[in-house]
């Protein structure tokens, strides 16, 4: 019995946790693909497979490949912008000597932890006057506020554990603290650089309250917010096949970025939690 | 603030004689100004400005003609004893909501996660599998995710037809709640999960053969060895959890829907009042949401010890180098 | 706490550059701009109003109408429409309102005045009209409107021999009747939209306002205290709680309410004339084709009185091209475009010759029904905090059907609310 256990146990854990994670997702996969007209079958296979949904996704009036582009373009520039600030400060709080270096950390966590919908108003009155509204920096400097944060963090315990030890030895062999940096210290930086990259942008692709609130062009609205505002046929209608569809696709680039870097991003997550 | 101020002397002593500290310093002000510009900007600037706009209240009188008067006078403290007095059921309500759904699915997360961290720390085969779909809920963007939860729990939906229950689960009252609450645990669990499971595995494997040798079983040493091991890096995620927990938005707003009591919470209330275009009220709520998140935040690492600068362990490692 | 001063000051550095560059793009509005415009509007699944923006577009090369679609519901609408006055933008030129909103965004100055001679406005009906109005002058133009109709399973009542009811009584005998038959096996009575949201206000109104009553009167007093109010909440209350109603329509918005009813569950159902064809449909998406009829809602004596329904629409404050947009309005509410609009779509017009056109009563076999219920139909409140009323009678009345507060402490609650709500205006 117990070697039972012991022998499947295991695999038996494994199935749920993949089941658990799994199953509401290959919901929203299985009920894109059915028509609008039998949307509510409970079958576990959709009859007959219907590509309806995605047509609609893409149609004229919902303009989800516009949305993609902006959730790209926002998405991508506050990854860049966040990961050049955020590791100039990791490094400076890993790698220098300073005072109050522990009060620094702490007042950069303590922001992430301020409540995104207390920024919104004054951001919104500030973006008004200064004629931001509907632009693409109204939704990428917000982003910061919380992509910041967490990119210091991961960062200031990724260069912690870089053997700094090396840059002391080139330097003894004669490099300048600059070349000693970016022959010996950057390339052993990139992974983690890399991963906080990652992670960023999956937040930053998310990301909807910000989005929704800055932005009331159609044309400049990010796939988050796009996929809560389409419309269906009638006026009360709710398009679920529809926003099915849209969030298979809005989600499926996540997972494949996911599934080819999965090592670094768990390595990622895991390290900003633990070191 | 938040944390304790320590002074970590990595390799401070040899830089110290050669009489640099200053340098350091320098050089760190001119890497972190990038750093502290951007959030002055995002995140100062908005709090100072909340905290101004809580004492102002405008746009709710007429004129003679009936129009409403613009501008905004000083109210002093009276959006906040509005919040206290004539406000206060719903306040109280949103503060429930918030204070149960982050204890439930914080506990309900902690709970799972480990299950699951121990599962994959077990598990020979699938470690590659189990890694790429614990990574789905947490990648799929939560605007979506409240979308695809309200889809499963129609009032004809496949929740109601797999559990063989006729449940509202998208109307008001305790189904609500619970609906939310599944739909977060099912998002950031395995996210903890992850977390947990990276502590488990920096424990050395000798430290379960000493305790299988003094005779502890399978529990005893999940609970006297493995879990005391992976304390500091639980207390982590959980307070990450909370924090983002006390928080939350998306999910209610997009899965019941605004101006439901039975999910409405600290965000969405002040979210709505700003929509109702009374941003004083609005402002006020948001201070008070900050404040509770600050005190848990503070209860929680003074009373828990969250290490969270790494600081303590590295001093530790330090004096046994 | 040097680092906390620090921060004060920068960030009120900041605050001040964001104060002096307050003259920036903020757009004052244009109150005689001519050029291309945009209409933020809700969607029309049958492509009608496309068309005729095409039109008009073919007609004016230089002022183009761009169709801008709002998000689906009244909250991510008016949301949209709240958030494009905060920030003062002129994305959008002519904005498509709910009616109750009229009063609030006048007062707000988000909405400008209209002239009356431009827009023919003796060939409205009298409440829409009425509901356009703030202190007397005209902020908007009624573009859809609507009542109420109690759609009903003909087949059904044909075969228990009992007449469509005109009041609640005989609805409840009528049904009495109908679900003792055997083809009836598993269906329930009625369901109206009961779901926490616009569409409880306007069932409650209804309610109310079919038992004789008025919850809020023209000088924005509420009156709760009455038996006719009593009478209408009990009729919803009741109607929960011995099953009349069937305990999932709690959920029901105009959406699913349909479906319950294009599903065969319902032998009686509010809903607005939208759903006619929907529900008419032979492609077997209704089960229902062809086998229900319509009629105006029940009251407690006699024929009940709608809630005013339908959208209208008005000049945004902010535009940079009012005299375009004005015009624009003015074609889109004339009674050519509305005729040939009402071929197309199935939306009630406003416009009370649309009516009476042999051709559409052909097409649309239910408008003298729509007629007669529009012309008793009332407006919704004129008052500008109606947001925060239709919360606080959302509040009670969801509440008291959920069985959570006695009807009358329901009333009392709604009492007490709505009249801060009017000495505060």
């Amino acid at each position: 019995m117990s070697a039972l256990v012991r022998r499947w146990g295991p695999n038996l854990g494994i199935a749920v946790i993949v089941l658990y994670c799994l199953a509401p997702f290959y919901w929203m996969v299985v009920s894109s693909f059915r028509r609008s007209s039998d949307i509510f079958d409970l079958s576990a296979l959709p009859s007959p497979w219907s590509l309806e949904n995605y047509r609609a996704v893409f149609s004229g009036s919902n303009d989800f490949g516009r949305a993609l582009v902006n959730s790209l373009v926002v998405a991508g520039v506050t990854t860049a912008a966040t990961v050049v600030i955020a590791t100039l400060a990791g490094f400076a709080l890993a790698r220098l000597d300073f005072r109050f270096k522990n009060a620094v950390l702490a007042v950069v966590i303590a922001t992430s932890m301020f409540p995104g919908i207390s920024l919104l108003v004054p951001l919104l009155k500030l973006f008004t006057d200064i004629g931001w509204i509907n632009t693409y920096q109204s939704m990428i400097v917000p982003n910061l506020s919380f992509a910041l944060p967490l990119a210091i963090w991961y960062l200031t315990m990724f260069f912690r554990q870089l053997p700094f030890e090396l840059e002391e030895a080139a330097r003894v062999d004669g490099c300048t603290p600059g070349q000693a940096f970016r022959k010996v210290i950057l390339p052993l930086a990139v992974p983690g650089v890399f991963t906080t990259a990652i992670i960023v942008f999956v937040v930053a692709w998310n990301e909807f309250i910000i989005a929704l609130t800055m932005v009331n062009e159609p044309a400049m609205q990010t796939v988050t917010v796009r996929i809560s505002q389409f419309v269906g046929v009638a006026a009360h209608d709710s398009p679920f096949g529809t926003r099915m569809a849209a969030g298979v696709v809005a989600t499926i680039p996540l997972v494949i970025a996911v599934l080819l870097f999965q090592r670094r991003i768990v390595a990622g997550l895991t390290s900003g939690g633990l070191k | 603030m938040l944390l304790t101020e320590r002074t970590t002397p990595t390799r401070g002593p040899d830089r110290a004689r050669r009489g640099r500290a200053d340098r350091p310093g320098r050089k760190a002000a001119l890497l972190l100004s990038p750093t502290f510009l951007v959030l002055a900007l995002v995140v100062g600037y908005p709090l100072l400005a909340a905290l101004r706009e809580s004492l102002f209240r405008g746009g709710d009188e007429l004129d003679e003609s009936g129009f409403i008067v613009t501008g905004e006078r000083f109210v002093g403290l009276d959006n906040y004893t509005a919040v206290f007095g004539e406000a206060s059921a719903r306040f109280w309500n949103a503060f429930a909501n918030t204070t149960l759904f982050t204890v439930t699915t914080v506990a309900a997360e902690v709970v799972i996660g480990t299950a699951m961290a121990v599962v994959m720390h077990r598990a020979m085969r699938g470690r590659g599998l189990v890694r790429a779909s614990i990574l789905v809920p947490w990648a799929i963007p939560t605007a979506v995710a409240g979308l695809l939860w309200r889809w499963i729990f129609q009032a004809d939906g496949v929740a109601n037809s797999l559990l063989g229950t006729e449940l509202l689960w998208t109307a008001d009252g305790w189904p609500a709640k619970l609906a939310v609450i599944i739909a977060d645990t099912w998002k950031t669990a395995p996210f903890v999960g992850l977390l947990v499971l990276a502590g488990l595995q920096l424990i050395p494997q000798d430290v379960h053969e000493a305790a299988r040798l003094d005779g502890a079983g399978a529990w005893q040493q999940f609970w006297r060895v493995t879990l005391p091991l992976v304390k500091p890096a639980l207390l982590v995620a959980v307070l990450f959890r909370l924090l983002d927990a006390l928080r939350m938005f998306d999910l209610p707003f997009v899965l019941v829907g605004a101006q439901k009591g039975a999910v409405e919470t600290l965000s969405m209330l002040a979210w709505d009042e700003a929509n109702q275009v009374r941003y004083g009220p609005a402002a006020a709520y948001a201070v008070l949401l900050f404040l509770y998140v600050a005190v848990v935040a503070f209860v929680f690492v003074r009373l828990l010890g969250a290490d969270l600068l790494g600081d303590r362990r590295a001093r530790r490692a330090g004096a046994r180098a | 706490m040097r680092k906390a001063a620090i921060a004060v000051l920068m960030a009120s550095a900041l605050a001040a550059v964001g104060c002096g560059s307050d003259t920036g793009s903020r757009t004052p509005g244009d109150a005689d701009g001519r050029g291309p415009i945009t209409f933020a509007t809700l969607k029309d699944g049958t492509g009608t109003v496309p068309e005729l923006v095409q039109r008009w577009n073919a007609d004016h090369p230089d002022e183009k109408v761009t169709i801008v679609e709002l998000p689906e519901g009244a909250d991510g609408q008016r949301q949209k429409l709240v958030q494009q006055a905060q920030t003062k933008s002129d994305v959008y030129d002519v904005i498509t309102i709910d009616i109750p909103w009229n009063a609030e965004f006048a007062a707000r100055r988000w909405i400008t005045e209209l002239p009356r001679e431009q827009f023919a406005v003796d060939g409205f009906f009298d409440a829409p009209l009425r509901g356009s109005e703030y202190r007397g002058k005209l902020y908007s133009i009624p573009h859809f409107t609507g009542s109420a109709m109690l759609y009903y399973r003909e087949d059904l009542l044909d075969r228990a021999g009992v007449e469509p009811p005109s009041t609640w009584t005989e609805l409840r005998a009528a049904c009495a009747k109908v679900l003792a038959l055997p083809a009836a096996e598993g269906m329930s009575c009625y369901a109206g939209q009961h779901d926490k949201y616009e569409g409880l206000t306007v069932n409650f109104l209804e309610a109310v306002g079919s038992a004789g009553g008025e919850v809020i009167d023209e000088q924005g007093n509420p009156h709760l205290d009455t038996p006719e109010a009593k009478a209408g909440l009990e009729f919803l209350v009741d109607g929960f709680r011995d099953g009349m109603i069937p305990a999932e329509a709690i959920t029901y918005k105009e959406e699913e309410g349909r479906r319950a009813f294009q599903q065969g569950d319902l032998v009686f159902h509010r809903n607005w004339a939208y759903i006619y064809a929907l529900a008419n449909a032979d492609d077997g998406s209704s089960e229902v084709a062809g086998k229900f009829g319509v009629t105006v809602i029940p009251g407690a004596d006699g024929p009940g009185v709608s809630s005013l329904g339908g959208n209208n629409l008005a000049v945004s404050a902010f535009s940079t091209k009012q005299a375009t947009a004005r015009d624009f309005i003015a074609y889109l509410t004339s009674l050519d475009t509305q005729l040939e609009h009402a071929k197309g779509s199935a939306y009630p017009m406003t416009r009370t010759e649309v009516y009476t056109d042999p051709g559409l009563r052909e097409q649309y076999p239910y408008l003298p029904v729509l007629k007669d219920g529009i012309e008793q139909a009332r407006p919704r409140p004129s008052i500008v905090r109606y947001g925060d009323a239709s919360t606080a009678i959302q509040e009670s009345v969801y509440a008291a059907l959920k069985g959570e507060r006695t009807v009358d402490a329901a009333l009392a609650e709604m009492q007490r609310a709505l009249s801060e709500i009017a000495e505060g205006s």
